[in-house]
C-alpha cells in the first residue's frame, strides 16, 4: 500500500514537474466566454469589469491579489512594508522596484518611466480616466532610476497599495499612449483596441462587443509559460447560454459571471463537462432603511436630513425587520452556490470581518413580534401595526432582476407575518443605478423607505468603503445628489472612527476599526445585510490551473492554466 | 415616373431630419446614464469626469447639431477619403461611440457581413420557401397541403424566436450536438471544410429565421392568389384552353406578385435592422446585437446613428416598393 502510494507520488511529481517544464503555447487554444463581451481594452477609458478582466491577460499591474486576497509581486519584486523600508515612516511615499529583465511585448524593456506615464495618463483632467481614484491623494510618481518607481503621496497614506496595485490600475506602455493624453485619449483606437502590454498574451484581432482573439507573447518573462498558444475570448448572448457552452456543448473551456437559477446551473453541471467555482470578495446584497422621510408632500425636502424618517430611525424597527428575515432561504432560492447569508456590511477580509452580529443567521419571527410589541406598536384591524397614528408601512424597491424580485417577493412575506405591510417597486437598473439627477427612480434619492442592491468595494482595503458612510456623504439636494451614504446614517462618533483609520497603518488596529464600524451600522439597523455574493464562474473539467479570484480580475493567474493531459 | 421619384426623394431630406431630431431628442430625454454599468465602486466624481469627456456638458442642440455634421460631413468625406485615397476628413472628428471610444461606421462595416449572411440569407431562403407553398396552398385550397401550409405558418409567425431558437439549441446542439451553439465571427471559409462549418453554425440561426419570415409571407402570397384565382380573367384564360400551367405560373402569378413584392421591398429593411433576439440567442454578433448592447450601455450616438441608418433604409424601401408597384401594374401611374 505505501510503495503504491509512493509510486503514485512519484508519477504525480513527473506530471507536475511535466507540465512546468511544458513549451510555451504547448496545449493549443483556450477559448473564454464572457457573455458581456469587452467594448475596449484600455480599462482606464471603460472601467466596466469586462473590460478589466480582458485587459488583465495583457497588461498587468505590478501587484495583483490572490484568491484569499493577499498581495502578490507582479511586475514589483516584493511588496515595500514599512518594516523593509519600502514605505516612508510617514507614510508619505512608497518605493517599488521592478522586476529585472521585464519586457514589454514589442521587445522593449519596461521602465518606471511608464508607471510615471500611466499617472500621467490617467489623472489627465480632461481624459476621464476611470479608474482615476486609485492615484487619490497621489502628489507625483518618480521614476529615480529605470527599475524605481516613487509614489508620493500629499498627505499620510497608510494604506499606500492602491496606485499600479490590482487589476484595474495596471501599467500601460508609455511609447505606445504617448500621444493620446487626456481629451486625445479616444482617438488612439488603435492603442485602446490592442494595448501593448507585459501580461502572458497578446491582442491578434480585436472586434468590440464581439470577439478578442489573443496569442501567447514571446517576450512573457516567464520561460514556458503561457501553456496556451492562443485565447478566443467571445462574448454575446447571455449567461445561461454561456454556462450551457461550458457544461453541456463543451464548446468554451470557461465562462464568467454566472448569476442564474441555482437549479438549472446544478443540473448542468451535473453532466460532467465542467465545474462551478464561486469566488467570494465583498459583495453584499443589503436592504438600506432610509432614515429620512420620503413622504412626496414634502417636495423639495423629501428625503432629506431635514425630515427625519417617521420611524425607521428606531433601530427597534430595523432589528425586528431584520430579524423577520430567513437569508439562508433566500440564499437557497436566489443565489445556490453564489451566495452566503451574512449579517455584516464588511463580510470580508477575514481580518475585517466581525462575528458580533452573527445572530441575525437564524430567523425569528417571533422575536421580531415580541420587539414590536414592546415598543408599543399593535396590530391594527387589517393587521398591520400602527402607533400615534403612525403605521407601519413601507415601500421597498430595487432594480428589475428576476433574483431581486423573488427576495422581494419572500421578504414581503415574512414581514407581513410581524404586522408591516409593504409595497413593492421595481426600476429599471440602468435608472436605479443611473445617477441621473432629473430622474426620481435613482437609488441616491431613495425616494422610498427601503431599497435593495449590492455594493462591494475594490481591492481588500475597506478604509473608502467605510468612509461611504460619513454624514458628509448624503445625497442631497445640494450636493445634486452625489453621495454613497444612501440610508442617510450620520453618526459623530462614526465620521470620527473613519478620521481614526485614516490615520492608522497598522493592519491589526485597521481591521479593529473597520469590525468597530461595520458593528455600529449594523446596531443602527440603518442596513439590514442579506448576502453575501459571490462570483460563479464555470470551466471545463479539462482546464487545470484556475484558481478563482474575486479579489482580482477572476482570470488572473491565466499564464499557469493548462489542459489536462 | 422620373419626376415622381425625384420628388420623393427631395421630400425625404425633411422627413429624414426631422426624424434624426426625433430620435435624438428621445434618447436624450430618456433617463439613463452612460456610466450607470459601470461598478458601484467607481466613485461619482469620476463618473462626472467620464460623462464630460464623453461631450455630455454640452446643451442639447449643440450635440445635436455636431451629430448631424459628423454623421453627414465627416463620414461621407471619410468614406470618400479610403476610397480615392484623398484627405479631405483629416481632423474632423467621426461619430464616436461611448462604449469603443472608436468610430461608430467601423464597427457597423464590421458587423455588416454576419448580419447579411445569416439575417439577409434567412430572408432569402424564407421568400424562396414560402413563394412556392402561398402558391400551392392557394391553388390547392383547404387540401391537406393548405391546411399543414396553415398550421407551420401559424407557428412560425406566433411562436416567439427565442423559444425555438432555444429549444433548437437544446435539441440540436446539446444533445444531438450537430451544430455549434455559439456562433463563431472569426471563422474565415478557405476550405472545403470550413465551408461546412460554416453552414453547420449557420444552419439553426437561419432556420428559425426562415421560418418566421416564411410564415409572413407564404400567408401574403396565399391570399393574394386566391383573389386572383376568383377573376374573371382567370376564367377567360382557361376558356381559350390554356393549359393550368399557363394560366396559374403566368397569368395569376404575375398579378398576384404585385403585393407581395411590395411586401417583400418593405421587409429588406429589417434585414439591416438584424435580428436583435436571434442574434442574441446564436451569439451571432450582428447589427441586432450590436443596437441592443448599445441602447443597455446608453451609448447614445451608436444608437442614434443605427436607429438613424435604419430610418433612411425604411424611408428608401418605402420609395422603392412604390416605383416597383408602378412598374409591375402599369394601371398604377403617379404622375
Amino acid at each position: 500500500m505505501r510503495f503504491r502510494t509512493a509510486l503514485l507520488g512519484a508519477v504525480a511529481l513527473t506530471a507536475l514537474t511535466g507540465a512546468a517544464s511544458a513549451e510555451r503555447g504547448s496545449d493549443g487554444q483556450v477559448n473564454i466566454i464572457y457573455w458581456q463581451a469587452p467594448s475596449i481594452l484600455n480599462p482606464f477609458l471603460s472601467g466596466g469589469t469586462k473590460e478589466v478582466e480582458s485587459a488583465s491577460l495583457v497588461i498587468e499591474p505590478l501587484v495583483r491579489f490572490d484568491e484569499t486576497g493577499e498581495m502578490v509581486p507582479w511586475l514589483a519584486e516584493s511588496i515595500p512594508t514599512v518594516e523593509n523600508g519600502g514605505v516612508a515612516e510617514d507614510l508619505t511615499k512608497i518605493t517599488w522596484t521592478l522586476k529585472e529583465g521585464v519586457l514589454w511585448s514589442d521587445g522593449t524593456p519596461l521602465t518606471a518611466e511608464d508607471a510615471v506615464f500611466t499617472w500621467e495618463y490617467c489623472t489627465h483632467p480632461e481624459g476621464g480616466c476611470a479608474q482615476s481614484s486609485y492615484f487619490d491623494g497621489v502628489s507625483s510618481v518618480v521614476a529615480v532610476d529605470d527599475r524605481t518607481i516613487e509614489v508620493n503621496f500629499a498627505a499620510p497614506k497608510p494604506f499606500p497599495y492602491t496606485a499600479f496595485v490590482g487589476s484595474e490600475s495596471p501599467i500601460i506602455q508609455k511609447a505606445q499612449f504617448a500621444d493620446c493624453l487626456g481629451a486625445k485619449a479616444p482617438e488612439c483606437t488603435e492603442a485602446n483596441f490592442a494595448p501593448i502590454g507585459t501580461g502572458p498574451f497578446v491582442v491578434t484581432d480585436f472586434r468590440p462587443n464581439d470577439v478578442v482573439q489573443f496569442a501567447a507573447n514571446e517576450n512573457f518573462r516567464e520561460a514556458g509559460k503561457p501553456a496556451f498558444a492562443t485565447v478566443l475570448f467571445k462574448g454575446g448572448g447571455d449567461a445561461t447560454a454561456a454556462a450551457r457552452s461550458v457544461m453541456e456543448t463543451g464548446e468554451f473551456d470557461y465562462a464568467w459571471n454566472l448569476q442564474i437559477d441555482p437549479n438549472v446551473l446544478s443540473s448542468m453541471e451535473a453532466k460532467g463537462l465542467g465545474k462551478v467555482v464561486t469566488a467570494f470578495a465583498t459583495s453584499v446584497e443589503r436592504i438600506h432603511v432610509n432614515q429620512t422621510d420620503p413622504n412626496p408632500s414634502l417636495g423639495a425636502e423629501r428625503a432629506t436630513l431635514a425630515h427625519p424618517h417617521p420611524f425607521l430611525t428606531d433601530p427597534t424597527i430595523g432589528q425586528a425587520l431584520s430579524m423577520a428575515i430567513d437569508r439562508s432561504l433566500i440564499a437557497d432560492v436566489g443565489y445556490g452556490a453564489g451566495g452566503q447569508p451574512t449579517c455584516n456590511v464588511l463580510p470580508a477580509p477575514a481580518a475585517y470581518a466581525s462575528t458580533a452580529n452573527d445572530g441575525c443567521l437564524v430567523q425569528d419571527i417571533e422575536g421580531a413580534k415580541k420587539l414590536l410589541d414592546d415598543a408599543g406598536w399593535v396590530p391594527g384591524p387589517d393587521g398591520v401595526r400602527v402607533k400615534d397614528g403612525v403605521r407601519l408601512s413601507l415601500t421597498y424597491q430595487t432594480s428589475t432582476n428576476a433574483v431581486r424580485q423573488d427576495t422581494q417577493a419572500l421578504v414581503k412575506q415574512w414581514w407581513s407575518e410581524i404586522g408591516v405591510e409593504t409595497e413593492l417597486r421595481n426600476i429599471d437598473a440602468s435608472v436605479f443605478f443611473g445617477g441621473d439627477p432629473g430622474s426620481p427612480d435613482t437609488f441616491q434619492k431613495f425616494y422610498a423607505d427601503v431599497e435593495m442592491y449590492t455594493n462591494n468595494f475594490a481591492g481588500v482595503d475597506p478604509e473608502a468603503y467605510m468612509a461611504n458612510w460619513r454624514c458628509s456623504e448624503i445625497p442631497s439636494p445640494e450636493t445634486q445628489w452625489q453621495g454613497s451614504n444612501m440610508q442617510r446614517f450620520c453618526s459623530e462618533e462614526y465620521d470620527a472612527l473613519v478620521d481614526k483609520m485614516s490615520q492608522t497603518a497598522n493592519l491589526e488596529e485597521r481591521g479593529a476599526l473597520a469590525k468597530q464600524m461595520n458593528d455600529m451600522l449594523m446596531q443602527s439597523y440603518s442596513i439590514i445585510p442579506l448576502i453575501h455574493r459571490g462570483n460563479p464562474s464555470a470551466h471545463a473539467v479539462t482546464l487545470e490551473g484556475v484558481r478563482m479570484n474575486d479579489w482580482d480580475s477572476e482570470i488572473w493567474n491565466i499564464k499557469d492554466w493548462s489542459r489536462a493531459k | 415616373m422620373f419626376t415622381y421619384t425625384v420628388r420623393r426623394l427631395l421630400l425625404a431630406i425633411p422627413t429624414l431630419l426631422f426624424i434624426s431630431l426625433i430620435i435624438f431628442l428621445l434618447l436624450d430625454l430618456a433617463p439613463g446614464d452612460p456610466t450607470a454599468q459601470l461598478p458601484l465602486t467607481i466613485p461619482p466624481e469620476v463618473r462626472e469626469k467620464i460623462r464630460e469627456s464623453l461631450g455630455l456638458g454640452q446643451p442639447v442642440y449643440v450635440r445635436y447639431l455636431l451629430w448631424l455634421k459628423q454623421f453627414l460631413v465627416a463620414e461621407p468625406l471619410h468614406v470618400f477619403d479610403t476610397m480615392f485615397g484623398t484627405g479631405f476628413a483629416d481632423g474632423m472628428q467621426r461619430v464616436i461611440s461611448w462604449q469603443t471610444r472608436s468610430p461608430v461606421a467601423d464597427i457597423i462595416a464590421q458587423r455588416m457581413p454576419q448580419t447579411l449572411w445569416v439575417v439577409g440569407l434567412s430572408y432569402v431562403i424564407g421568400t424562396l420557401i414560402a413563394l412556392p407553398i402561398g402558391i400551392i396552398s392557394a391553388y390547392r385550397q383547404y387540401s391537406w397541403f393548405d391546411q399543414i401550409g396553415a398550421l407551420v405558418s401559424m407557428i412560425g409567425y406566433s411562436v416567439p424566436t427565442f423559444f425555438t431558437g432555444v429549444l433548437l439549441i437544446v435539441v440540436f446542439a446539446v444533445n444531438l450536438g450537430w451544430f455549434p451553439s455559439i456562433y463563431d465571427t472569426t471563422h474565415v471559409v478557405d476550405s472545403w471544410d470550413a465551408f461546412v462549418f460554416q453552414v453547420r453554425q449557420m444552419a439553426m440561426p437561419v432556420f428559425v429565421l426562415a421560418l418566421y419570415n416564411a410564415a409572413q409571407i407564404s400567408r401574403f402570397m396565399r391570399a393574394s392568389m386566391l383573389d386572383n384565382l376568383a377573376q374573371d380573367y382567370v376564367r377567360t384564360a382557361r376558356a381559350k384552353g390554356m393549359s393550368e400551367k399557363v394560366v396559374v405560373l403566368l397569368h395569376v402569378l404575375r398579378n398576384s406578385m404585385i403585393p407581395v413584392v411590395t411586401v417583400i421591398a418593405l421587409g429588406v429593411p429589417t434585414i439591416f435592422g438584424g435580428a436583435i433576439i436571434t442574434e442574441q440567442v446564436f451569439k451571432v454578433n450582428g447589427l441586432g446585437q450590436l443596437l441592443i448592447t448599445a441602447i443597455y450601455a446608453n451609448d447614445i450616438p451608436m444608437v442614434q446613428t443605427l436607429t438613424f441608418i435604419f430610418a433612411v433604409l425604411i424611408v428608401l424601401f418605402n420609395l422603392i416598393a412604390d416605383v416597383l408597384y408602378g412598374m409591375l401594374d402599369p394601371r398604377i401611374r403617379y404622375d
